[in-house]
């Protein structure tokens, strides 16, 4: 399968984990093992010496992924793009999640401090993956600065709506020269394949692994639906029509009229 | 000599550079990201780094998220 390019970075698998949410450290390594990610995203926060377990670092250390540092918690530019050398500094990765939402109630990425902070970031040399609303406007403006991809919402966080921009994300995937990954609101598999027979070239899943049943198994299912989806693309889908076209001949076998 | 570490002032005996003070706190060093005063300091330079009365210390590491 054809690999994605990232900046530059090469990647198998098409599958991007977030690491919230999830019960424990152990279930999360669990999930992501069964995710085949190879990126995989995480959040930085104050160092609290009460809860130890929460450092992430040492668990991710050992499973040879490379981790995607988000800028969350900020509301400016200034903020992410500090947020952003922070992550770089403590993880060594060249990657950075732009992630500015100043509204806890939807949690939409605030386009015009996005804006800026990508255009500084990626002058400083970070690969930098911004999560947007679905515009395909800003979108080019976005890969003009020199974003590695764009990540349009399909809808908002952590509400499982699924694709709800799809049209928006088809627009997107029209103009745009560098890779489209759909981030956050999916819920189900399908949904997931449905993003990449789209034409996106990565889906990003977070809440719908880490609040899953079982979800080691939901990450294995995400993956095997990213990968169908992808192969699906690949293979050229069939194009629609608006009549019956028969799949049988419809002579009349009895009498060969 | 008081510092503030991320947000609480803390009196710090004999505490002169940054390595000591993360000794100190039992903080293993590589898996945090510190600034000072608003001004990353790089895993690199933490123990020649002096501090001084006031400073500001934010000290972050990695948790989860999407």
């Amino acid at each position: 399968m054809k690999t994605l390019n990232l900046g530059g970075k090469e990647f198998e698998s098409r599958l991007i984990m977030g690491t919230g949410k999830f019960s424990s450290v152990e279930i999360m390594i669990e999930a992501i093992k069964a995710s085949g990610a190879e990126l995989v995203t995480v959040a930085l926060r104050r160092f609290n010496r009460e809860r130890p377990a929460d450092d992430l670092l040492g668990p991710l250390a050992q499973l040879g992924i490379t981790l995607v540092p988000n800028t969350s918690g900020a509301r400016s530019a200034a903020e992410a793009v500090r947020a952003a050398q922070l992550g770089r500094e403590l993880s060594g990765s060249p990657f950075v999640k732009v992630e500015i939402h100043p509204n806890p109630h939807h949690l939409m990425p605030d386009p015009i401090e996005t804006y800026e902070a990508c255009r500084e970031l990626a002058k400083d040399g970070f690969i930098v993956l911004p999560y947007m609303p679905a515009d395909p406007v800003l979108a080019k403006r976005l890969e003009e600065v020199g974003c590695a991809a764009v990540m349009p919402l399909g809808s908002a966080i952590g509400t499982g709506h699924g694709l709800s921009t799809a049209e928006m994300v088809k627009l997107i995937i029209a103009d745009s020269g560098i890779p489209v990954i759909v981030d956050a609101g999916l819920r189900a598999p399908s949904e997931a394949a449905a993003a990449m027979e789209m034409g996106c070239s990565a889906v990003l899943v977070n809440s719908a692994i880490a609040a899953a049943g079982n979800p080691s198994a939901m990450a294995a299912a995400f993956a095997a639906a990213v990968k169908a989806g992808f192969s699906a693309r690949a293979a050229g889908l069939m194009s629609r029509c608006d009549h019956a076209v028969a799949t049988s001949p419809l002579t009349s076998f009895l009498t060969g009229a | 000599m008081k510092i503030v570490v991320n947000g609480n002032s803390q009196d710090f005996k004999g505490t002169e550079t940054l390595g000591q003070l993360l000794k100190e706190l039992d903080i293993v060093p590589e898996r945090v990201a510190v600034m000072v005063n608003d001004r990353i300091i790089p895993k690199a330079g933490r123990n020649e780094f002096g501090l001084n009365e006031g400073d500001r210390i934010e000290v972050l590491t990695f948790i989860g998220g999407g």
